[in-house]
């Protein structure tokens, strides 16, 4: 690891602006990919701004009909909390298949979500959900934030506080996870609310995306029948050591029946 | 200019200077000593440095020393109590659950938290819970009957285990 200045600030406020004022800081919550990262040298920042000791940005909250995750609440808060289970149970499902126990313990949903990176579980959820990423400036559409393999629409001193979702009738998500990894090779968020359905997939291309022709499908009729041997274009698809495009293709689809059979069984149970 | 840390690490008090970068597995290990948690990967996959930070199971080797200032660590060292073993400790040797004994430390403080939220697992639980543990001798077998035999018997002891 190169040298770095560790920095502890006490509010959002101090956070953001050595997060402006310095532009080699970066902001430290789990660490979970940003540690690795440095300990390997694949990154150097002058200052980690440690931002886990602010207080208030890990509250869960259900408004109406809106789910509000502070940034800081941990994978493993988000998959045992009674008020995400009982509202997006996929959404804690799929907090609780992100890597392994010891990184649920540490990394956080904000984290992941400005992270961004390509095979992350929780940008599927984000984007399917039409979740909101709330920051100390603004709110912005999922649609908008992530703009491909690790890029977001935050700009400098711009900080992830909290994270919400409309709560849809019925979600279900299912990835293939790279078994060294466990990350996605292919995860499939899919959501049926009051006036759509949208799908999310992650793992397969170089940023999360909508699946329009799944999409179109399922509005028809929800279930597995109407999305029956469904896959993607590999044309654009990742292709490594791990799963070809082509391979991707197919699997996609097979995670895109495992969400809509979870969906129509959380719906039932509800 | 060293960083000031104090931290409390199997029930003492601890004060150091320490540099920014400091992993905390480092700081347990050479400068305190505490050489009972592992390296096993430098790619925070192994969890051969796994402990407790405030009772829960994180890799030592991916959280810095310098995120720990003010909090509670446990490490496989403060396990044993008067000279006997934990029951998770007992348990291990009992049932032959490590061979060459690198990734036994991080599999027993990982274990601890898993029977501190569920004193039941199943058996596809403690497989489950343990996917964060490399063991490259066992085959895991019986590791995952260690940690079901030591859930067992805590359970019909009534056995507070020891927890940070």
């Amino acid at each position: 690891m190169y040298r770095l200045t560790y920095r502890r600030p006490h509010d959002l406020a101090e956070a953001s602006h050595i997060l402006t004022e310095e532009p080699d800081a970066k902001a430290l919550a789990g660490g979970m990919t940003l540690l690795p990262s440095l300990k390997q040298r694949l990154l150097q920042v002058a200052s980690l701004v440690d931002i886990t000791q602010i207080e208030g940005l890990s509250e869960i909250e259900i408004k109406a009909d809106c789910l509000k995750i502070g940034a800081l609440a941990t994978h493993d808060t988000v998959a045992r909390s009674p008020a995400i289970q009982g509202s997006i149970p996929a959404l804690a499902y799929l907090a609780g298949v992100i890597g392994d126990s010891q990184v649920r313990n540490c990394g956080t949903i904000g984290g992941s979500v400005a992270n961004n990176d390509p095979a992350a579980d929780y940008p599927a959820a984000v984007l399917a959900l039409g979740g909101r990423v709330v920051t100390n400036h603004r709110a912005i559409e999922a649609e908008d934030f992530f703009h491909g393999l690790f890029s977001t629409a935050l700009v400098q001193g711009e900080i992830v506080t909290a994270l919400e979702f409309p709560i849809p009738r019925a979600a279900g998500y299912a990835k293939l996870p790279n078994p060294a990894s466990r990350y996605a090779t292919v995860g499939v968020f899919v959501i049926q609310s009051a006036n759509e359905t949208r799908v999310g997939v992650t793992g397969a291309a170089t940023g999360v995306f909508r699946w329009a022709d799944a999409e179109t499908k399922l509005a028809s009729t929800f279930d597995k029948n109407a999305i029956a041997g469904l896959r993607l274009d590999p044309t654009d698809l990742n292709s490594d050591i791990h799963a070809s495009s082509d391979y991707r293709a197919h699997v996609a689809g097979v995670m895109l029946e495992q969400a809509v059979t979870q969906a129509i069984h959380n719906t039932k149970l509800a | 200019m060293p960083l000031k840390i104090s931290l409390r690490i199997n029930d003492t008090q601890t004060t150091a200077d320490i540099p920014d970068e400091r992993l905390l597995v480092d700081f347990l290990r050479d400068d305190l000593g505490l050489t009972g948690t592992h390296i096993g990967c430098d790619t925070s996959q192994c969890g051969a440095c796994t402990i407790h930070l405030n009772g829960k199971a994180v890799k030592s080797c991916t959280i810095l020393a310098a995120q720990a200032d003010g909090q509670d660590i446990r490490t496989i060292e403060g396990l044993a109590e008067n000279n006997k073993l934990h029951p998770m400790q007992a348990a291990f040797r009992e049932h032959h659950g490590l061979q060459c004994g690198f990734c036994t430390p991080g599999m027993i403080m990982s274990s601890l938290d898993l029977l501190a939220r569920n004193a039941n697992p199943s058996e596809a639980d403690v497989r489950s819970w343990l996917k964060g543990n490399f063991c490259r001798c066992t085959g895991y077998q019986n590791i995952v009957a260690a940690v079901l035999a030591c859930a067992a018997e805590l359970r019909q002891d009534g056995h507070h285990s020891r927890q940070s």
